[in-house]
Protein backbone atom coordinates (compact mmCIF):
# COMPACT_ATOMS: atom_id res chain seq x y z
CA UNK A 1 0.00 0.00 0.00
CA UNK A 2 1.12 3.35 -1.13
CA UNK A 3 1.43 5.76 1.80
CA UNK A 4 0.99 9.73 1.21
CA UNK A 5 3.77 11.12 2.61
CA UNK A 6 2.69 14.74 2.00
CA UNK A 7 -0.55 14.65 3.90
CA UNK A 8 0.90 12.77 6.96
CA UNK A 9 3.61 15.73 6.52
CA UNK A 10 1.71 18.44 6.95
CA UNK A 11 -0.74 16.74 9.67
CA UNK A 12 2.31 16.56 12.01
CA UNK A 13 3.06 20.02 11.13
CA UNK A 14 0.25 21.35 11.98
CA UNK A 15 -0.31 19.43 15.17
CA UNK A 16 3.71 20.57 16.43
CA UNK A 17 2.00 24.21 15.89
CA UNK A 18 -1.28 23.28 17.63
CA UNK A 19 0.57 21.51 20.76
CA UNK A 20 3.04 24.66 20.74
CA UNK A 21 -0.05 27.04 20.75
CA UNK A 22 -2.25 25.01 23.26
CA UNK A 23 0.76 25.08 25.78
CA UNK A 24 0.93 28.95 24.96
CA UNK A 25 -2.02 29.47 26.28
CA UNK A 26 -1.47 28.22 29.53
CA UNK A 27 1.10 30.70 29.75
CA UNK A 28 0.78 34.15 31.63
CA UNK A 29 -0.08 36.89 29.26
CA UNK A 30 1.16 39.30 31.34
CA UNK A 31 4.87 40.38 31.36
CA UNK A 32 6.89 40.87 34.43
CA UNK A 33 10.24 41.57 34.15
CA UNK A 34 13.40 39.24 34.80
CA UNK A 35 13.85 39.82 39.14
CA UNK A 36 16.58 36.64 39.54
CA UNK A 37 19.52 38.75 37.84
CA UNK A 38 21.86 40.43 39.50
CA UNK A 39 22.35 44.09 38.71
CA UNK A 40 24.51 47.16 39.75
CA UNK A 41 22.63 49.54 41.48
CA UNK A 42 22.02 52.85 38.98
CA UNK A 43 24.02 56.16 39.69
CA UNK A 44 21.73 58.92 39.76
CA UNK A 45 21.19 62.43 41.79
CA UNK A 46 17.98 63.45 43.12
CA UNK A 47 16.63 65.90 46.03
CA UNK A 48 16.27 64.83 49.10
CA UNK A 49 12.75 64.77 50.58
CA UNK A 50 13.38 66.29 54.39
CA UNK A 51 15.61 69.82 53.07
CA UNK A 52 15.39 69.28 49.34
CA UNK A 53 18.82 69.36 48.94
CA UNK A 54 20.39 67.41 46.12
CA UNK A 55 22.39 64.01 46.62
CA UNK A 56 24.45 61.62 44.29
CA UNK A 57 23.30 57.92 45.23
CA UNK A 58 27.17 57.42 45.06
CA UNK A 59 27.18 59.29 49.07
CA UNK A 60 24.52 56.96 50.15
CA UNK A 61 25.36 53.25 49.02
CA UNK A 62 28.29 51.32 51.25
CA UNK A 63 29.20 48.17 49.84
CA UNK A 64 29.56 46.70 53.88
CA UNK A 65 25.49 47.49 54.71
CA UNK A 66 22.57 46.07 53.50
CA UNK A 67 19.92 48.27 52.30
CA UNK A 68 16.51 48.34 50.91
CA UNK A 69 15.05 50.85 48.13
CA UNK A 70 11.71 51.15 48.66
CA UNK A 71 9.64 53.05 46.05
CA UNK A 72 6.45 54.27 47.58
CA UNK A 73 3.40 57.14 47.70
CA UNK A 74 0.75 58.33 49.44
CA UNK A 75 -1.40 57.84 47.02
CA UNK A 76 -0.73 54.20 46.24
CA UNK A 77 -2.89 51.77 48.61
CA UNK A 78 -0.83 48.57 48.10
CA UNK A 79 2.24 51.23 50.66
CA UNK A 80 -0.05 51.11 52.92
CA UNK A 81 -0.56 47.72 53.28
CA UNK A 82 3.16 47.50 53.19
CA UNK A 83 3.78 49.91 55.64
CA UNK A 84 3.68 48.00 59.06
CA UNK A 85 6.46 45.65 57.01
CA UNK A 86 8.62 47.91 56.87
CA UNK A 87 8.69 49.66 60.54
CA UNK A 88 9.01 45.81 61.15
CA UNK A 89 11.93 45.69 58.85
CA UNK A 90 13.31 49.06 60.41
CA UNK A 91 13.73 47.80 63.65
CA UNK A 92 16.97 45.52 62.30
CA UNK A 93 20.50 46.89 62.78
CA UNK A 94 22.38 45.92 59.54
CA UNK A 95 20.02 47.17 57.07
CA UNK A 96 18.97 50.68 56.03
CA UNK A 97 15.68 51.48 54.55
CA UNK A 98 15.72 54.11 51.58
CA UNK A 99 12.70 55.55 50.41
CA UNK A 100 11.46 56.59 46.69
CA UNK A 101 8.70 58.79 46.48
CA UNK A 102 7.31 58.42 43.34
CA UNK A 103 5.23 60.80 42.02
CA UNK A 104 3.94 62.35 44.90
CA UNK A 105 2.52 65.83 46.63
CA UNK A 106 5.18 66.41 49.67
CA UNK A 107 2.13 67.61 51.93
CA UNK A 108 0.10 64.36 51.85
CA UNK A 109 3.52 62.45 51.80
CA UNK A 110 4.39 64.22 55.22
CA UNK A 111 0.80 63.46 56.06
CA UNK A 112 1.22 59.73 55.07
CA UNK A 113 4.43 59.76 57.39
CA UNK A 114 3.13 61.14 60.37
CA UNK A 115 0.06 59.05 60.43
CA UNK A 116 1.79 55.83 59.69
CA UNK A 117 5.42 56.80 61.38
CA UNK A 118 8.58 56.97 59.30
CA UNK A 119 10.80 53.76 58.72
CA UNK A 120 12.90 55.32 56.20
CA UNK A 121 16.62 56.59 57.20
CA UNK A 122 16.64 58.88 53.91
CA UNK A 123 13.59 59.81 51.28
CA UNK A 124 14.68 60.65 47.74
CA UNK A 125 11.83 62.72 45.90
CA UNK A 126 11.12 61.42 42.34
CA UNK A 127 8.70 64.10 40.96
CA UNK A 128 8.79 62.75 36.85
CA UNK A 129 9.50 58.97 37.74
CA UNK A 130 12.63 59.33 35.43
CA UNK A 131 14.64 57.61 38.82
CA UNK A 132 12.09 54.94 39.34
CA UNK A 133 12.81 53.55 35.38
CA UNK A 134 16.81 53.80 36.16
CA UNK A 135 15.50 51.36 39.12
CA UNK A 136 13.92 48.97 36.33
CA UNK A 137 10.57 49.79 38.34
CA UNK A 138 7.63 49.88 36.79
CA UNK A 139 4.86 51.05 39.52
CA UNK A 140 4.46 51.20 43.37
CA UNK A 141 5.67 49.87 45.03
CA UNK A 142 8.74 47.70 44.38
CA UNK A 143 11.29 47.02 46.48
CA UNK A 144 14.85 46.33 45.97
CA UNK A 145 17.88 44.90 48.25
CA UNK A 146 21.10 45.91 47.77
CA UNK A 147 24.20 44.20 49.14
CA UNK A 148 27.67 45.32 47.94
CA UNK A 149 26.19 47.69 45.68
CA UNK A 150 24.33 45.26 43.53
CA UNK A 151 20.44 44.50 44.03
CA UNK A 152 20.28 41.17 44.83
CA UNK A 153 16.70 40.92 45.41
CA UNK A 154 13.83 42.93 43.93
CA UNK A 155 10.15 42.75 45.12
CA UNK A 156 7.36 43.71 42.59
CA UNK A 157 4.04 44.69 44.49
CA UNK A 158 3.93 45.38 48.18
CA UNK A 159 6.36 43.28 51.25
CA UNK A 160 4.22 40.68 53.01
CA UNK A 161 5.02 38.13 55.74
CA UNK A 162 6.58 35.82 53.12
CA UNK A 163 8.60 38.44 51.38
CA UNK A 164 9.50 40.57 54.65
CA UNK A 165 11.00 36.56 56.48
CA UNK A 166 12.72 36.27 52.75
CA UNK A 167 14.68 39.71 53.63
CA UNK A 168 15.67 38.71 56.66
CA UNK A 169 17.18 35.55 56.22
CA UNK A 170 18.98 37.23 53.46
CA UNK A 171 20.72 40.11 55.57
CA UNK A 172 21.80 37.06 58.55
CA UNK B 1 1.69 54.18 -21.57
CA UNK B 2 -0.53 52.08 -18.98
CA UNK B 3 2.91 51.05 -17.25
CA UNK B 4 3.77 54.91 -17.30
CA UNK B 5 0.78 55.64 -15.33
CA UNK B 6 1.35 52.52 -12.30
CA UNK B 7 4.97 53.67 -12.21
CA UNK B 8 3.69 57.34 -11.21
CA UNK B 9 1.33 55.95 -8.82
CA UNK B 10 3.96 54.03 -7.25
CA UNK B 11 6.27 56.78 -7.26
CA UNK B 12 3.64 59.01 -5.56
CA UNK B 13 3.00 56.43 -2.93
CA UNK B 14 6.80 55.92 -2.21
CA UNK B 15 6.93 59.46 -2.24
CA UNK B 16 3.88 59.95 0.42
CA UNK B 17 5.38 56.90 2.79
CA UNK B 18 8.73 59.37 3.15
CA UNK B 19 6.48 62.50 3.53
CA UNK B 20 4.99 60.77 6.50
CA UNK B 21 8.51 59.27 7.90
CA UNK B 22 9.95 62.99 7.88
CA UNK B 23 6.72 64.33 10.32
CA UNK B 24 7.23 61.65 12.61
CA UNK B 25 10.20 63.28 14.75
CA UNK B 26 12.59 60.31 16.56
CA UNK B 27 11.20 60.49 19.83
CA UNK B 28 7.73 59.63 18.48
CA UNK B 29 9.28 56.67 16.84
CA UNK B 30 11.07 55.49 19.93
CA UNK B 31 7.77 55.64 22.30
CA UNK B 32 5.64 54.38 19.51
CA UNK B 33 8.59 50.95 19.21
CA UNK B 34 8.16 50.94 23.66
CA UNK B 35 5.39 48.41 24.93
CA UNK B 36 3.78 49.90 27.99
CA UNK B 37 4.64 47.28 31.15
CA UNK B 38 1.80 48.87 33.12
CA UNK B 39 -1.00 48.34 30.14
CA UNK B 40 0.30 45.56 28.34
CA UNK B 41 -0.60 45.71 24.83
CA UNK B 42 -0.70 49.56 24.44
CA UNK B 43 2.72 51.63 23.31
CA UNK B 44 4.10 54.14 25.39
CA UNK B 45 3.06 56.70 22.81
CA UNK B 46 -0.58 55.56 23.44
CA UNK B 47 -0.86 54.60 26.57
CA UNK B 48 -1.44 57.35 29.57
CA UNK B 49 -0.16 55.81 32.86
CA UNK B 50 2.10 56.75 35.00
CA UNK B 51 4.74 54.61 33.61
CA UNK B 52 4.49 55.79 30.22
CA UNK B 53 4.67 59.24 31.24
CA UNK B 54 7.74 58.83 33.09
CA UNK B 55 9.31 57.12 29.95
CA UNK B 56 8.31 59.51 27.82
CA UNK B 57 9.78 61.80 30.04
CA UNK B 58 13.19 59.81 29.78
CA UNK B 59 13.65 58.77 26.17
CA UNK B 60 13.13 63.13 25.72
CA UNK B 61 15.84 63.40 28.45
CA UNK B 62 18.04 60.78 26.50
CA UNK B 63 17.93 62.15 23.27
CA UNK B 64 18.78 65.80 24.88
CA UNK B 65 21.47 64.33 26.05
CA UNK B 66 22.87 62.68 22.57
CA UNK B 67 21.73 59.16 23.07
CA UNK B 68 20.70 57.60 19.42
CA UNK B 69 18.12 55.46 18.99
CA UNK B 70 20.18 52.36 19.29
CA UNK B 71 21.28 53.13 22.90
CA UNK B 72 17.76 53.99 24.16
CA UNK B 73 16.43 51.16 23.00
CA UNK B 74 19.56 49.27 24.97
CA UNK B 75 19.70 50.63 27.89
CA UNK B 76 15.67 49.86 28.37
CA UNK B 77 16.20 46.15 27.25
CA UNK B 78 19.09 46.13 29.93
CA UNK B 79 16.37 47.50 32.60
CA UNK B 80 12.91 45.64 31.63
CA UNK B 81 14.32 43.19 28.95
CA UNK B 82 13.51 42.21 25.31
CA UNK B 83 9.73 42.97 25.90
CA UNK B 84 9.58 46.29 26.10
CA UNK B 85 10.29 46.44 22.45
CA UNK B 86 7.81 45.87 19.73
CA UNK B 87 10.22 45.11 17.46
CA UNK B 88 12.02 42.36 19.26
CA UNK B 89 15.31 41.04 17.66
CA UNK B 90 16.23 37.88 16.57
CA UNK B 91 17.43 35.60 18.97
CA UNK B 92 16.87 31.82 20.91
CA UNK B 93 13.69 32.79 22.55
CA UNK B 94 12.04 34.86 19.44
CA UNK B 95 13.19 32.79 16.15
CA UNK B 96 10.39 30.71 16.19
CA UNK B 97 8.36 34.11 16.22
CA UNK B 98 10.48 35.12 13.14
CA UNK B 99 10.27 31.59 11.29
CA UNK B 100 6.72 30.75 11.88
CA UNK B 101 5.43 32.90 9.57
CA UNK B 102 7.89 31.83 6.98
CA UNK B 103 7.04 28.29 7.64
CA UNK B 104 3.24 29.00 6.98
CA UNK B 105 4.41 30.33 3.80
CA UNK B 106 6.16 27.29 3.16
CA UNK B 107 3.33 25.02 3.72
CA UNK B 108 0.64 26.94 2.29
CA UNK B 109 2.54 27.38 -1.19
CA UNK B 110 3.29 23.78 -1.12
CA UNK B 111 -0.50 23.22 -0.15
CA UNK B 112 -1.75 25.42 -3.39
CA UNK B 113 1.40 23.70 -5.47
CA UNK B 114 0.24 20.19 -5.31
CA UNK B 115 -3.34 21.33 -6.10
CA UNK B 116 -2.19 22.94 -8.70
CA UNK B 117 -0.08 20.25 -10.50
CA UNK B 118 -3.08 17.96 -9.43
CA UNK B 119 -5.72 19.71 -11.37
CA UNK B 120 -3.10 20.43 -14.05
CA UNK B 121 -2.91 16.32 -14.35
Amino acid sequence: MKIKIFPVFLFIIFFIIFVIFYKGLQNSNIYIPNINTEKNIPIFEAKTFIGNKKINSKDIFRSDKYYLMNIWSSWCVPCKEEHPFLINLSKQKNIEIIGLNYKDNNKNAKIFLNELSNPYNLIFLDNNGTIAIEWGAYGVPESFLIHKNKIIKKIIGPINKDSLLEIKELIQ
Amino acid sequence: MKLFRYLLVIFFLINFNLLNAQDEDLERKIIKNLRCLVCQGQSIYDSDSEFANSLKILVKKKLEDGKNEKQIYDYLKNKYGEWILYDPKFNKNTYFLWLLPILIFIIGGAIVFKIFIMRKN
